[in-house]
């Protein structure tokens, strides 16, 4: 990994007062996104993963928001950035794509025109038909056929996959070095998934994008991601390279996550194994480790929040927040052969 | 009725939607093939799995096979009886046999309503149960899903996206139906929820002893839950066959497809996929 990271976000907190108090959506989350890397944000709703993206780019700032930490980009420190410095950062260093690819344009524009739009927008001297002739060959990068034709053409007029293909082109258009994709594929059906998820590994491969993935989908995390975050009730319970979070997963919310996978490639189970319960309310979280009211493995430490730190020996970059030992882990996440959580007793 | 006689029998159904055009005289111009002459059937106590993209005909086949819709043609077969046709108020006490669970928990439940209410109302319909009695019934409901009879004076807004749809669940197990047909139940809840529902409907069908026809597009689920699954791709189901068949041995293009595209969740395999298939 390179010494000084590309992005970096350190001590990350977003509190929203509402009227039932502060709601702590984001609660300390540090990360180094490497030139070239693929980071993937994985959680439930509620978690916090989007509001962590969202406010790398200052979506979150609100009048009731509170940001604390830092988000450096390179040298620019995005929390206190002005929105004029903002607006010179989003689309030009760091592009987002956000979930839904049917509201994502503006449906009485034609998708062509929204893209040159937003390369005008920060780059002057670029001529319509320059920027037109820019949005051709992005869309045919990102796979449209017949782009020279489909550029005219009115969102509504593209399918979800295409449209979603198209929001990843405009995200392209100023060359970005950060893009985060905030559940690109959850929209979408599993063979236009396949297609949008080789595309951003090629993107990723070809052009060097560094990307933060967010998703709550481990199948996709596991085609396409280099490290994970795994996130609960605002905090990051775990982080690994990606055979680490899979092969030996520490935190036992992880477990419940890879254990309640329907996989294909293995005989089906008699039941498939849960994580009971639901994610606590922000506003009102258990003492002592967040996930202790749905872990069958609590014990009396777990009254004390554990801190995100390596506890094992061979592998420094893997963290976690379980304060159970790593050996005893090993023996507890086995279930019928298989990772995952056990029922509660 | 013989007891290996199927609950349903879909034979040949076809559902095509007019495209028209025209401002005073509306001119058919050409037809949606939405459901293009599907047949299938479903046993007693058994789930048959409804596997699809977008578009490819599975939801309006649910809707064609509970008269939600009018099939353009074909059969409908329910406990023997042809439904195909029925007036409303013949199909008025099938009703109860045959409930649906819908795929968006927040916009398949009133807003308005207290979860009591929106539980009860089709025991209230069908004059099963009224006052105390049904209030009884509701709260018993309330606890086989999984939620607690205090919920019974709530309204939807304060329960999470899993709870909403065990709600739904209680509403479509109310009137203990025969047939329960759930489109895409869990498409819209995450993974570790999904999990939940899926082992909620398997603990019902074996407490209820119900009949499910599932739909999802997501394979891996429906091939957990179903005994039999049908793919369906353009309005046609163009592979059926026991879930492990299809799944395991899949003998249609298109269902190879499919299964191809749904990710692995294992970094190793995931990646030996993609090698093998960038070097064919």
């Amino acid at each position: 990994m390179s010494p000084a990271p590309l992005l970096s976000a350190q001590g990350l907190r977003v509190g929203f007062t509402t009227e039932g108090g502060l709601l702590q959506a984001v609660d300390g989350v540090s990360f180094d996104l490497a030139a070239g890397e693929v980071l993937a944000i994985v959680g439930e709703s509620g978690s916090g993963k989007s509001v962590t993206a969202q406010t790398i780019v200052g979506l979150t700032r609100s009048p009731n928001a509170r940001i604390e930490g830092s988000v450096r980009l390179g040298d620019t420190e995005l929390l206190d950035a002005s929105e004029t410095e903002l607006r010179k950062v989003r689309g030009e260093r760091i592009a987002m794509v956000f979930q839904d690819p049917m509201t994502s344009f503006n449906p009485v524009y034609r998708l062509g025109a929204q893209i040159v739009e937003a390369i005008r927008a920060h780059r002057d001297g670029v001529s319509k038909s320059e920027g037109r002739a820019r949005a051709v060959e992005l869309l045919d990068s990102v796979g449209i056929p017949d782009a020279e034709r489909r550029v005219d053409d009115y969102p509504h007029e593209f399918s979800g996959g295409m449209r979603q293909r198209a929001m990843i082109a405009m995200a392209l258009a100023l060359e970005p070095e950060v893009l985060i994709a905030d559940e690109p594929t959850t929209a979408l059906d599993v063979t236009i998934q396949a297609q949008v998820l080789r595309l951003l590994e090629s993107l990723n491969r070809e052009r060097g994008v560094a990307t933060i993935l967010i998703t709550h989908d481990l199948g996709v995390v596991a085609e396409v991601a280099d490290r994970v975050l795994v996130m609960y009730a605002g905090r990051v319970v775990e982080e690994g390279t990606l055979d680490e979070i899979f092969y030996d997963p520490q935190h036992p919310y992880t477990w419940g996550l890879l254990g309640s996978l329907t996989r294909l490639d293995r005989p089906r189970p008699k039941r498939l194994r849960q994580i009971s319960g639901a994610p606590p309310s922000l506003l009102s979280l258990p003492e002592g480790c967040s996930f202790r009211p749905r872990c069958p493995h609590e014990f009396a430490k777990c009254m004390e929040m554990p801190g995100l730190e390596a506890r094992l020996a061979d592998a420094p970059s893997h963290c976690d927040r379980c304060w159970l030992d790593p050996e005893r882990k090993r023996e507890k996440r086995e279930v019928g052969g298989q990772i995952g959580l056990e029922a509660p007793a | 009725m013989t007891a290996d006689e199927p609950l349903v029998e879909v034979t040949d159904l076809v559902k095509h939607f007019p495209i028209k055009q025209g401002i005073l005289i509306d001119r058919e111009v050409d037809q949606v093939r939405a459901v293009d002459g599907v047949s299938f059937s479903v046993a007693r106590g058994q789930t048959l799995g409804l596997v699809g993209e977008s578009g490819s005909g599975k939801s309006t086949v649910c809707r064609v096979m509970l008269q939600l819709l009018a099939p353009t043609s074909g059969s409908v077969r329910f406990e023997g009886q042809e439904i195909a046709g029925l007036s409303r108020r013949q199909l008025r006490p099938l009703r109860r046999q045959m409930q649906m669970i819908f795929q968006d928990p927040y916009a398949s439940l009133n807003p308005r309503k207290r979860i009591g209410q929106i539980v009860g109302d089709p025991l209230k319909l069908q004059d099963v149960a009224s006052g105390r009695e049904l209030r009884m019934q509701v709260q018993e409901l309330l606890e086989r899903v999984g939620l607690s009879p205090e919920h019974y004076d709530r309204y939807p807004h304060e329960f999470s996206g899993g709870q909403r749809q065990r709600i739904g669940v209680a509403r479509a197990i109310a009137l203990k139906p025969k047939l329960v047909v759930a489109d895409e139940p869990v498409s819209a809840l995450d993974v570790s929820i999904q999990a939940q529902i899926v082992n909620l409907l398997d603990d019902l069908q074996d407490e209820l002893g119900l009949t499910y026809v599932f739909v999802a597009h997501d394979i891996g689920v429906v091939r957990h839950i179903s005994d039999r699954v049908a793919v369906m791709h353009d309005g046609k189901i163009v592979e059926e066959g026991t879930a492990d068949q299809v799944c395991e041995h899949p003998r249609d293009d298109y269902t190879k497809k499919l299964l191809a595209a749904v990710p692995i969740p294992d970094p190793r395999e995931s990646r030996a996929r993609r090698a093998s298939s960038s070097a064919a």
